[in-house]
């Protein structure tokens, strides 16, 4: 055994990786909860690989045969039904995984110096993940992936200028069709993964060069031992690899009571009117995304139009998503935490917490005055949460950060 | 937490109900409590979908081999029975009517019923099939009042006429039931399979869970490093 690692040790350098990774990499002892999902994260994109390629097997990239070849696999394909459940809650699982995991940045400042880079990549890893759910969402060919692929899609149209053009090039065609439907495909299960997969990467690496945060927010490599260990440091593996195995078995506990009970879980997770094939000819009385695009849908239609022009609810759309790039810059605090934080950032906090769950809501429902005007109190509040940061984050009695991790 | 719990399971439930309530356009949908482990129901939702429905109804995701297999009719019997549009038991199930001969008589072509329980829900078919009423300003003398102005005669006049109010209902939800089937086949198998994951699941918590205390123990007790 030493002699064949040896012999690969001279070629590729399997046991600096390991050590480097997970042996040798020290990691804070004190993680709680908040810190099982960046590896359900990958644990969830590699499930979401796997039953992709099955699903690719069968399914059938054509205006005409889609939505019947979903149908295929969930009936003729032996465990068909199951790969498609699995697949479809997964995305869902997805969006769950990220948003905790985002929200623990926020609550333990992960974003902050040393880990900017970490944050970034993370960010492009999200909006990348978007795309690849929407355009998988376009795949089965309902109802609502033809009439919220029309949506979304010809808000391209309303860029100045080039925007009707812009939106032939993107299309392939003057409404949302066969070529569109091919090229989505392609973009989901070729371009995207690749992304997202080098993304990931990317994203570790950083975060192994820095180390990782924690819920105390304290640099653990500056409270080194004489062999340069730190001295709250614990060897990832074995302890957080046997402890992330409770968290993945606690996760598949949850996401199989979804596939296995409720898959389409009332139509939040596969939509009732997705069941209907794409009609053209016949626009749904109401079209919504699935959730997990919801809160930046609202901010679109809270933006009323301008000089006839939707295009600046679609520029606050997308400044809703690069806003988030700017948060290490913005936040002026010099404690990590939330558990020394000064009590402005708390409510700040809860604030923007409340104003996109209520975003993410308002977009699943109809438009009507109270929900315009709802729609837009967030959106303020939720701009708000970025703008007047570097505000809240300098003001406050902060208290004092230990300097070793508390237990 | 268990309050959190509690209010997060209420406001779903609302969710629920109002979704469901606006589904039918603002009409409250009966309930059609079906069950789709009573295998008399669906047999009999098959029989009555074949000769009341399959006329103009296509199920075009479903084959009639897959029925008799799933409801435990054998081959012999769903020939003689069920099909009466097709030639070979592999078939999928399509209606004989032409769609050129459906725009002229009903104004529109009836729609394929493979999902309809899965776009529109078991209540609504249940409630749909037992809210027509006389209306003679329609073509076929009747309306509903699920679905304003329908385009479908009530074809199940003849036994609603004939049978008791309760024995009517019961053959609407065995054929609610059967549409239920029909639109997930492989709901018949996953509740069961679910129970099977998260048993093994449930075990392999137990055991990951003492395998996770068992290594911490060094954490806690600084001894993973003799040092520190």
């Amino acid at each position: 055994m030493d002699n064949n690692k040896s012999w690969i040790d001279q070629r590729f350098p399997l046991t600096k990786v390991w050590n480097e990774h997970l042996a040798e990499y020290y990691t804070p002892r004190n993680f709680n909860f908040w810190y099982f999902f960046g590896s359900l994260a990958m644990l969830v994109l590699v499930m979401q690989i796997m039953t992709g390629i099955f699903l690719t097997m069968h399914f059938k990239p054509d205006e005409a045969n889609a939505f019947a070849s979903v149908e295929y696999i969930m009936r003729d394909v032996n465990w068909g039904w199951l790969i498609r459940y699995l697949h479809s809650t997964g995305a869902s699982a997805f969006f769950i995984v990220i948003y905790l995991h985002m929200f623990r940045a926020l609550l333990y400042g992960s974003y902050k110096a040393p880990r900017e880079l970490i944050w970034i990549l993370g960010m492009v890893l999200y909006i990348a993940l978007m795309a690849e759910a929407f355009m998988g969402y376009v795949l089965p060919w309902g109802q609502m992936s033809y009439w919220g692929a029309q949506v979304i899609i010809s808000l391209f149209g309303s860029v100045p200028f080039i925007g009707p053009d812009l939106l032939v090039w993107i299309l392939g065609d003057y409404a949302v069709g066969d070529p569109a439907l091919n090229r989505f495909f392609a973009l989901h299960v070729i371009a995207l993964p690749l992304i997202l997969v080098v993304l990931v990467f990317l994203h570790i690496v950083a975060l192994h060069t820095v180390g990782s945060n924690n819920p105390d927010g304290i640099e653990i490599k500056e409270n080194k031992d004489k062999d340069g260990i730190p001295k709250d440091g614990i060897p990832f593996h074995p302890y957080y690899s046997v402890k992330d195995i409770v968290g993945v078995v606690v996760f598949l506990m949850i996401f199989s009571s979804i596939v296995f009970f409720a898959p389409a879980l009332n139509g939040y997770f596969l939509e009732h009117a997705n069941f209907i094939e794409a009609n053209p000819l016949k626009t749904p009385d109401h079209i919504a995304p699935l959730w997990y695009l919801t809160p930046f849908y609202s901010v679109l239609r809270a933006i009323p139009p301008m000089f006839g022009s939707q295009f600046p609810g679609v520029v606050g759309m997308f400044a809703a998503l690069l806003i988030l790039l700017a948060l290490p810059w913005l936040d002026r605090s010099k404690v990590k935490s939330i558990r020394y934080r000064s009590w402005p950032y708390k409510v700040a906090l809860g604030i923007f917490v409340i104003s996109f769950i209520v975003l993410g809501w308002l977009g699943m429902e109809p438009v009507t005055p109270i929900n315009s005007l709802l729609a837009k109190i967030f959106t303020v509040t939720y701009f708000g949460f970025f703008v007047l940061m570097p505000w809240f984050t300098s003001i406050g009695k902060t208290k004092e950060v230990p300097a070793r991790v508390t237990e | 937490m268990k309050k959190l719990l509690k209010t997060t399971l209420s406001v779903l439930a609302g969710l629920t109900l109002s979704l469901n309530t606006l589904a039918a356009g603002g009409v409250a949908l009966d309930s059609a409590n079906t069950d789709i482990n009573d295998q008399k129901s669906l047999q009999n939702g098959a029989k009555l979908f074949m000769n009341y429905c399959s006329g103009c109804h296509s199920i075009e995701f479903m084959r009639y081999n897959r029925i008799g297999k799933d409801l435990n009719i054998s081959d012999a019997d769903v020939e003689k029975n069920l099909m009466f549009n097709s030639e070979k038991i592999g078939e999928k199930i399509i209606s004989s009517m032409s769609k050129t001969g459906a725009v002229q008589w009903f104004g529109t072509t009836p729609p394929d019923l493979s999902l309809v329980a899965r776009s529109k829900g078991p209540d609504w078919i249940y409630t749909y099939l037992r809210s027509f009423y006389k209306d003679e300003a329609r073509p076929f003398g009747v309306n509903n009042k699920i679905l304003v102005n329908a385009s479908m005669p009530d074809v199940l006049w003849e036994l609603k006429k004939n049978k008791s109010a309760q024995d009517f209902d019961q053959d609407v939800r065995d054929i609610t039931n059967f549409l239920d089937y029909v639109g997930e086949p492989a709901k018949l198998v996953r509740v069961d399979l679910g129970y099977k994951v998260l048993s093994f699941l449930f075990v392999l918590f137990i055991l990951s869970y003492l395998l996770k205390k068992e290594y911490w123990k060094d954490v806690k007790y600084g001894k993973w490093r003799a040092k520190d």
